[in-house]
């Protein structure tokens, strides 16, 4: 489960106080099978967000289809597990009611609910931090609730915009492990988004390079190297060599266009 | 340079510089009040034109304890006056509450109220409240019905402009999140959008409890014969200004009082917010 397809895909902003319009996505087409573990990259300002946004049915593309399972996406909802940019919690809740307010909205009893949270409270390290509000809460500690929270919805598709941006490599670390590790055992699809060109090779079995504004995509690229990964392996450096050739190609054409 | 064992001893003398901090709070207020009976006491002013703050302060205990019959018929009537005041206060404020948050979700949030019951409700909002009273006198008699009236007019708008402005502020993304977590219209209105805009809300009630005494005091002046408005503006007719002090002082007070309260439940309410203060984590 989780497969998404999207075909033809455009997105142009009306901006209407300036009066233009701006083209953000061109012409995307992409194939996510289910289980995949896709990292996008792409210079900042691209349509990463969008891209994300238009899965998870906040947006709607201009033209084009977006397809998770075959089934047309009209709407958010709870199959899709999203981790924003930002953190985006509801900051009169406490850690853990956040981490279950899913289970919150479905009716679940307050006992079951902490039960089932303190797993994924255990799981992004906040142990001891579970009855506190996000502004008692720093950045990166925020982000993990709203990655926990994502997970226990146990969806097919999770959708992780640079959710690891605010950490300390330590925690990082630790993180992308225990991310990998999640996905292996759940199975499900993860579209991941970073700036991080190691970052996207740890994780990712499929990692898509957009090209800069309007974003269109630049390559695809398969790379099953096993797990876990030693980024010291030739194999690693290969694929490294060939994704930054691939931003540098960019840049460079940039450059001449200009 | 104070050093880390300096703490422990100085407690004592940290208690008595909280003393003190808290004395140069009154320092103003006393002088005031001393020039004021010295002023008053010097003859300059007819003692009835006005009163000294000991006079004031003679008749307000008289009016609640009813110890020398100085304040005549009122002598020890006061809790009777400020509760018929206070009900007032609290009926037309309850009801305008309850109705102004109503009515400023469901404008906030939806566009078809928007379109059909904002125009209306705005064009009211600037008609003081006080041009009311003589069709509320017309329409309830004189009695408790047109006071609370008017306090609903007063409290009613800053309840539902802070209200609308509340769930129209409300964070897109906090929205978005709920909707991710399959949040349906009731949910997302019950269990996101509501607290959202409750700090919002608040800061409306807030100023509205403000509006619902001063016109309770107005519609007791014109409208009702009895209440602490009504006791002010009778004794204003006998010249009796140390009593009209001793009114003014009773609802400052009061009013004060309702708005403490009113923070306190807000307090509680918020005590999510409470870490991000300006200051930085206050106790
Ligand atoms: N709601 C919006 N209205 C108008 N323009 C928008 C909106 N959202 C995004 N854009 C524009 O679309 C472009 C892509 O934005 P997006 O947030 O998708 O970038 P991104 O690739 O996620 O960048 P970053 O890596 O910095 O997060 C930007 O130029 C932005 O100005
Ligand atoms: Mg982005």
């Amino acid at each position: 489960m989780g497969a998404i397809e999207l075909r033809n895909i455009v997105k142009v902003f009306s901006d209407k106080r300036r009066g233009r319009d701006l083209l953000t996505l061109d012409n995307i087409n992409l194939d996510i099978e289910a289980n995949d573990f896709v990292c996008l990259l792409g210079p900042s300002g691209c349509g990463k967000s969008t891209l994300l946004n238009i899965i998870a049915g906040f947006e709607q593309a201009t033209s084009g289809r977006t397809l998770v399972d075959g089934k047309q996406v009209e709407r958010p909802g709870s199959d899709r597990g999203v981790v924003f940019q930002q953190p985006t919690l509801m900051p009169w809740l406490t850690a853990i009611d956040n981490i279950a307010f899913h289970l919150k909205l479905k009716g679940v009893a307050r006992a079951e609910r902490y039960d089932r949270a303190m797993e994924f409270i255990d799981l992004v390290g906040l142990r001891g931090f579970e009855h506190h509000h996000p502004s008692e809460m720093s950045g990166g500690m925020n982000q993990r609730v709203g990655i926990a929270r994502a997970l226990l919805m146990n969806p097919s598709v999770i959708l992780m915009d640079e959710p690891f941006a605010a950490l300390d490599a330590q925690t990082k670390l630790e993180m992308q492990e225990e991310l990998v590790a999640i996905w292996q055992k759940r199975r499900c699809t993860i579209v991941f988004v970073t700036h991080s060109v190691d970052e996207a090779l740890v994780l990712g079995n499929k990692i898509v390079v957009m090209t800069k504004r309007p974003g269109r995509i630049r390559e695809a690229v398969n790379f099953d190297l096993p797990r876990p990964r030693d980024i010291t392996s030739p194999e690693f450096n290969d694929a490294k060599r060939h994704i930054l050739s691939l931003i540098r190609e960019e840049s460079t054409r940039l450059a001449q266009a200009s | 340079m104070t050093s880390v064992t300096d703490v422990s001893p100085a407690r004592p003398a940290l208690r008595l510089t909280r003393a003190v901090q808290g004395l140069e709070r009154l320092v103003v207020p006393a002088l005031l009040i001393a020039g004021w009976e010295a002023f008053a006491r010097s003859g300059m002013l007819p003692p009835a034109l006005l009163p000294a703050p000991s006079a004031v302060l003679h008749a307000l205990g008289d009016w609640v304890f009813g110890f020398d019959e100085t304040t005549q018929t009122y002598s020890g009537h006061w809790p009777r006056d400020a509760l018929a005041s206070a009900l007032r206060v609290f009926g037309g404020f309850a009801l305008a509450s309850a109705l102004g948050i109503l009515a400023g979700v469901a404008i906030g949030w939806s566009r078809l109220f928007e379109k059909t019951l904002e125009p209306t409700l705005q064009m009211l909002r600037p008609i003081p409240p006080v041009s009311w009273i003589p069709l509320a006198i017309i329409w309830f008699g004189i009695a408790d019905k047109p006071a609370i009236f008017l306090v609903f007019l007063g409290a009613f708008f800053p309840v539902l402009m802070n209200s609308i402005h509340g769930v129209k502020t409300v964070d897109h993304n906090l929205v978005r999140a709920g909707a991710m977590m399959g949040a349906n219209g009731r949910q997302m209105l019950t269990d996101i959008v509501l607290p959202a805009a409750l700090p919002s809300i608040f800061a409306g009630l807030r100023i509205a409890v403000g509006s619902a005494w001063m016109l309770t005091v107005t519609a007791e002046m014109v409208a009702v014969k009895s209440g602490l408005g009504y006791v002010l503006w009778d004794s204003y007719y006998f010249l009796r200004y140390d009593i009209v002090l001793a009114a003014m002082i009773s609802i400052g007070l009061l009013g004060y009082l309702s708005d403490l309260s009113l923070k306190a439940i807000m307090a509680r309410t918020l005590r999510w917010q409470q870490a991000t203060t300006v200051q930085g984590r206050a106790g």
